[in-house]
């Protein structure tokens, strides 16, 4: 593809975010999941199980908040491939398929779109925390590295959605599917309780999954501790999500559209 | 005359249905070809082919000399496509909905307004530009749906039923701005399954069926073939049927058809102005009638003229 080329699909794929994102403002409740969902799952954890984890909710307070940030981004990375799925099967997308641009461009616009979603999640959830006590025991930039680390992730994730939405069929199947990747991945993990007393066959994969890795590299980055293994963790699993689904995803697409 | 679309040998397959079976279409530029046929003749799947948007499983297709399968891009940049529902994006206003196709049309932000503007102008939809489209009604819906085919300034535009399921205010006020585009030069393919839409705006009518042209021709030709048009008319009474047939035969100089449970007698006419001297006839002879019409051939006897058997998908 030469650069013109790209350019030009650059350029679409922006203004088909553009579209997105004035989706998003004109049915702001597009947002509960990003919005809603995150503080209740937040309040619910933290005053139900806290004492009882933690000793007392303000600790269990401090370890959850970054493990619900992961756990936050990638519900809100499996919207690409629902809005995809619904996208594909309107007459507007018809439109789009003949007129004189990128093939990818609808799906590059999407996904930018969903980058909007992802700093929704983050401001508000980290906005509540705050209100409910929860302090950044480092500084500025490593909040800003921080969030920059969780929409990265999100991104690299969504393929994986995409890859879903391109292959099924309505736009409930996609949802319900991704509900069932994603519940036992983010609970499988060290976002609500430490693994230590796993049996050993959960431990060992809740060591390790990608939602551990992220929430242990932002608990480093926010509230101060070892960074560089578990970001190293992460970056080889966003690397790998991006390997396995982007192909995938634009495979399907392709066949799809 | 140069040609603006030439299709041959069009196949399409769907599993064991034939959807295209070999489908010959030549549309001269500046011309409106209207393919008429029921639901499942294979007309969207035609359209949809000549966009781009389906590959044939045999034969070929242009655009202006450029193949449809081997350079789709070309074809794009030359053709505006209205889907058979309105395909706008219901959230969005008038006015994003096509500054949107404009962006992508690769208009400036300064130009891809002014082009939302000139054809909300046109379309009659400035007064509802900030709205979004859902709260459009079907007629304005079809006109924002037109405004966004021709952002592109296409030569060529494929017009998929745009007035299923209008009512005929609607309907008429998108068969005028359809002629206007042509007076303006712009080649249209359009599918229909109203012969009397077909009678309206196409220079030449194709008739599919299951997949095959059946029949081409000038309107006033296929017309012809069908038999034109037929006076009906049902006395109150019964009893006056015999007078009314009487009548009825001396004025066309046929034998009507006459339906004696229903009382409804039916004859061909080629003066449309019998009717009202119908009227007058009947009057003197103190009849009153519960139904009188004149009336086009509906498609389905387009179709058991054109085929020898009645449609299936009944539609009209």
């Amino acid at each position: 593809m030469s650069t013109i080329a790209l350019d030009r699909g650059v350029r679409h794929g922006f203004a088909l975010a553009w579209r997105g994102i004035l989706k998003i403002r004109k049915n702001p409740e597009q947002l509960a999941d990003v919005t809603i969902a995150p503080i209740i799952l937040l309040v619910m954890f933290t005053y139900l199980f806290g004492g009882a984890l933690a000793g007392n909710t303000d600790a269990y307070l401090q370890m959850l908040v970054p493990g619900i940030l992961v756990m936050n981004i990638l519900q809100a990375s499996m919207t690409a491939g629902v809005q995809l799925n619904t996208d594909v099967s309107k007459g507007v997308f018809d439109r789009f398929r003949a007129m004189p641009i990128a093939r990818s461009a609808p799906l590059v616009g999407a996904v930018l779109a969903d980058v909007v979603r992802y700093v929704v999640c983050v401001v508000v959830l980290m906005i509540v925390a705050t209100v409910m006590g929860y302090r950044v025991q480092t500084g500025p930039a490593e909040l800003l590295i921080a969030a920059g680390l969780a929409i990265a992730f999100g991104l690299c994730f969504c393929w994986a959605s995409v890859f879903v939405g391109m292959l099924l069929k309505t736009p409930q199947a996609v949802q319900g599917i991704m509900i069932v990747l994603i519940m036992p991945l983010t609970f499988g993990s060290n976002v609500f309780v430490g693994t230590s007393t796993m049996p050993g066959w959960l431990k060992a994969w809740a060591d390790i999954s990608p939602v551990s890795m992220l929430s242990d590299a932002l608990r480093g980055l926010l509230n101060g501790g070892a960074i560089a293994g578990p970001l190293t963790g992460s970056l080889i699993w966003m690397a790998g999500a991006v390997a396995v689904f982007f192909p995938l995803a634009m495979w399907a697409y392709r066949k799809r559209v | 005359m140069a040609l603006a679309i030439r299709a041959e040998g069009l196949v399409k397959h769907y599993g064991e249905t034939k959807a295209l079976d070999g489908v010959d279409l030549e549309v001269p530029e500046g011309k409106v070809v209207g393919v008429l046929g029921p639901n499942g003749a294979g007309k969207t799947t035609a359209v949809r082919v000549l966009a781009t948007l389906l590959r044939p499983d045999a034969g070929h297709a242009t655009v202006h000399g450029h193949d449809v399968v081997k350079n789709p891009r070309a074809v794009r940049s030359l053709i505006g496509l209205t889907g058979q529902y309105a395909s706008v994006d219901e959230d969005l206003s008038g006015t994003e909905n096509l500054v949107l196709l404009a962006r992508l049309l690769d208009y400036s932000r300064a130009g891809a307004k002014a082009k939302a503007c000139e054809l909300l102008e046109q379309f009659e939809l400035t007064d509802a530009a900030g709205r979004a489209a859902k709260t459009y009604s079907g007629g304005m819906r079809r006109r924002l749906d037109l405004a966004a085919s021709l952002v592109g300034n296409p030569s060529v535009l494929y017009l998929d039923e745009p007035t299923t399921g209008l009512d005929p205010h609607a309907r008429n006020e998108v068969w005028a701005v359809v002629r206007k585009l042509v007076s303006n030069g712009v080649t249209v393919l359009l599918t229909t399954q109203y012969l009397e839409e077909a009678d309206q705006l196409a220079d030449s009518i194709t008739v599919f069926d299951h997949g095959r042209v059946v029949a081409e021709g000038r309107p006033d030709e296929l017309k012809r073939r069908v038999g034109g048009q037929t006076l009906q008319v049902r006395p109150t009474s019964l009893r006056d049927l015999d007078v009314v047939y009487r009548i009825l035969g001396d004025l066309t100089g046929a034998r009507p058809t006459r339906d004696d449970d229903t009382g409804l007698l039916t004859a061909p006419v080629n003066d449309p102005v019998l009717l009202s001297t119908l009227v007058r006839k009947l009057d003197e002879a103190g009849i009153t009638a519960d139904e009188l019409a004149l009336r086009l051939p509906s498609l389905d006897e387009v179709f058991l003229s054109l085929t020898g058997k009645r449609n299936e998908g009944s539609l009209v």
